[in-house]
């Protein structure tokens, strides 16, 4: 590069120096991004320590067991992982739609839709092979989960329906109607005390991670996580996703079909939901029925909000809400407390992340250390 | 069978009443509150506790009420300090609602705490189904009170006026002099109150008791209902009345003997809700009755 005349412009010498600044500006504004959410962690791990003090457990007992229930042992890390994996789905049916500016919370039905669609199909495909059968699971259940939340935001894009609330009621309605198909048209005639659908078959369950106890569907989470990381953040259909979140007037003025975008975005977080269905019918229970609804759904909101709707901010924080959710059985059994416990910390972790909002972007301690103002370089 | 109807709409409607009315005014000062629900349970759970521990049903309510203002006043100071989403909070406060009320109530499962009493309104009929279906509570009766009370305050009041004011145009009521934030987080604390006192109703009238399932969306539906009724108070009253009669559908049938369908029934609520929003609703015009300081609204 040879020196231009334009102002401004670094000449040869300057260039390695001027370029080690601007890293060290990228490294220092990420740790300053990293300080918030940080401190927002242990303020909310603090006040859950006051809170089970007061119920009248030792708070450092209740530490040491959760830490133990979640990442203690290779048994409960994997344990966690296996929880997390759903987790990552559901927060991507969350998170998606967030990035357009739009709060969808029907996560929980989607699931269950997606879950029971799955089973449905996989007893229509009986005698085929195992992995024909996953494969129209996995399809199946991401139209249906897609179907789903993809209504809420053609309501919000079409009728202006409020899609927080109408996500919610299509949540509530499409666990109603999976009840009654699972009661009635899909029931499996022995299942007499707990109605569910048939079994789709040992052959056709997904099998352990080589080398880990967990089931496929980690991989599912992880690979889903992934591509939505690379389209919305690294694709011109994601930059467009995220203008009309930014601001809908001004994609609408500059001719982005937001309409579609936005019909296809919850279109694509239902399958992710639909998706972690099928994972808990195909590795988990083998079957559709009510236990199904375990708040996955719920619990998938607050990873997306913690991951601040972040796909791949999503695969760290459902690993880590996977292992609060995974110590709930431990507590139980060595603190005496109930499994409310984990439900309460996880509220208390979403109030605190929220109200770190007012904070964002205003620290700047690792910039101020690391890059010191030299005359022109800030 | 319709009277069974008739019956349920009076009985599950108070809920809805309350909570809807507590979410009327706090979106009538521009907050919309999505964790009514949390306070809802909050306030069924607290209600039942005090209930149990006192003795005394009506200071199970009064308990309730405060559980709920608490609640609604942490939504407000949340919801007042800058760059916080108020309806991330609300999902938030919902979930911790539930929570808290799940891990405080489990002494409360088992035993039974003084209910508040009925108010028979079927004296004048020999037939027992009539005397049982048409039994109301006080409570009912106090929010069929409150809401043409509260529509008059938020017109003819200058307490009223502030609220609509703050609710419609914040620089207006800032060049006013008027605190907005402070007379935000009192509105919520008001709808925090009313929507205690509406999950009190759940566990101390019908059905009567603390379990863990008492709630299902309710508050949130009661949100919904409050965009039907166009921030109108009195409109309220009769939206609660026809979302409790669409609740009571459910049960009505299988006393009746249609068991089939139970959970579609059951889902008649949400799905009418759903109805209700979808005509309501316009992608290009807005309702002339938005509170114009509703994150909806921008």
């Amino acid at each position: 590069m040879t020196a231009s005349a334009a102002p401004g412009a670094v000449s040869e010498p300057e260039a390695g120096p001027a370029r080690a600044r601007l890293l060290l500006g990228r490294l220092a504004a990420f740790l300053d991004g990293l300080v918030v959410p940080a401190a927002s962690i242990v303020v909310a791990v603090a006040l859950f320590g006051g809170f089970v003090g007061l119920a009248g457990a030792s708070p450092l007992e209740v530490y040491g067991e959760m830490f133990r229930g979640a990442f203690g042992t290779w048994f409960s890390f994997q344990n966690s992982l296996q929880r997390a994996a759903p987790l990552m789905l559901t927060g991507l049916c969350t998170a998606l739609p967030a990035r357009l500016g739009l709060i969808v919370i029907g996560g929980e039905g989607a699931l269950f839709v997606g879950g029971t669609a799955a089973a449905a199909v996989a007893t229509h495909l009986g005698g085929s092979q195992p992995y024909v059968v996953l494969a129209a699971m996995a399809l199946t259940s991401m139209v249906f989960g897609a179907l789903w939340v993809g209504a809420a935001g053609a309501l919000r894009a079409l009728r202006g329906v409020n899609e927080t609330i109408s996500s919610l009621l299509l949540s509530y309605i499409g666990i109603a109607v999976c009840n009654h198909l699972i009661e009635g048209a899909l029931r499996d005639p022995q299942s007499l005390n707990k109605p569910s659908t048939l079994h789709i078959g040992e052959q056709n369950m997904l099998g352990p991670v080589p080398g880990l106890d967990v089931h496929y569907g980690l991989v599912y989470g992880v690979v889903a996580c992934l591509f939505c990381w690379l389209l919305m953040d690294h694709s011109v259909f994601g930059f467009s996703a995220r203008i009309v979140g930014g601001n809908p007037r001004a994609a609408r003025l500059s001719g982005l079909g937001v309409t579609k975008l936005v019909v296809i975005v919850c279109g694509l977080a239902g399958a992710a939901a639909g998706l972690a269905g099928m994972v808990e019918v195909a590795a988990v229970h083998g079957k559709a029925n009510a236990s199904l609804v375990a708040g996955y759904g719920y619990t998938g909101i607050l990873v997306a909000f913690l991951a601040r709707h972040s796909p791949l901010g999503i695969l760290p924080v459902a690993l880590v809400l996977g292992g609060i959710s995974a110590s709930g059985g431990l507590l139980q059994r060595t603190c005496n407390l109930p499994d409310a416990t984990v439900s309460v910390l996880q509220g208390m972790l979403f109030v605190v992340i929220l109200a770190s909002e007012t904070y964002r972007g205003k620290v700047d301690w690792f910039t101020r250390w690391l890059v010191p103002a030299k005359g022109a370089a800030a | 069978m319709p009277l069974a109807v008739v019956g349920g709409a009076l009985r599950v409607s108070a809920p809805f009443l309350f909570v809807s009315l507590g979410e009327c005014l706090t979106e009538k000062s521009g907050r919309v509150n999505l964790g009514l629900e949390g306070t809802l349970v909050l306030g069924a759970m607290g209600g039942y506790g005090a209930s149990y521990l006192s003795g005394s049903a009506w200071l199970g309510v009064a308990a309730a009420g405060v559980l709920g203002a608490l609640f609604g006043a942490l939504h407000g100071f949340l919801c007042g300090r800058p760059r916080v989403n108020d309806i991330a909070v609300g999902i938030a406060l919902m979930l911790l609602g539930i929570g808290l009320s799940f891990f405080l109530g489990k002494p409360l499962i088992q035993p039974t705490a003084p209910r508040l009493s009925a108010i028979s309104l079927g004296f004048w009929s020999a037939v027992p189904q009539v005397r049982s279906n048409l039994q109301v509570n006080g409570l009912l009766l106090l929010g069929i009170v409150l809401a043409p009370a509260l529509r008059w305050a938020l017109k003819n009041t200058r307490w009223g006026l502030i609220v609509r004011t703050v609710g419609e145009s914040a620089e207006a009521a800032r060049a006013m002099g008027y605190d907005v934030n402070r007379v935000r987080l009192l509105a919520t604390m008001a709808g925090g109150v009313l929507a205690g006192v509406g999950g009190s109703f759940l566990s101390l009238f019908y059905p009567g008791s603390w379990n863990e399932g008492l709630s299902s969306g309710q508050g949130l539906m009661a949100v919904a209902l409050v965009i039907f009724a166009r921030w109108d108070p009195v409109r309220c009253l009769y939206a609660s009345l026809l979302f409790g009669g669409a609740s009571a559908l459910g049960p009505a049938l299988q006393s009746v003997g249609i068991t089939s369908g139970y959970y579609l029934f059951n889902a008649a609520p949400y799905a009418l809700t759903l109805i209700i929003m979808i005509l309501s609703s316009s992608a290009t015009k807005q309702s002339a009755d938005l509170p114009m300081e509703l994150t909806a609204a921008r």
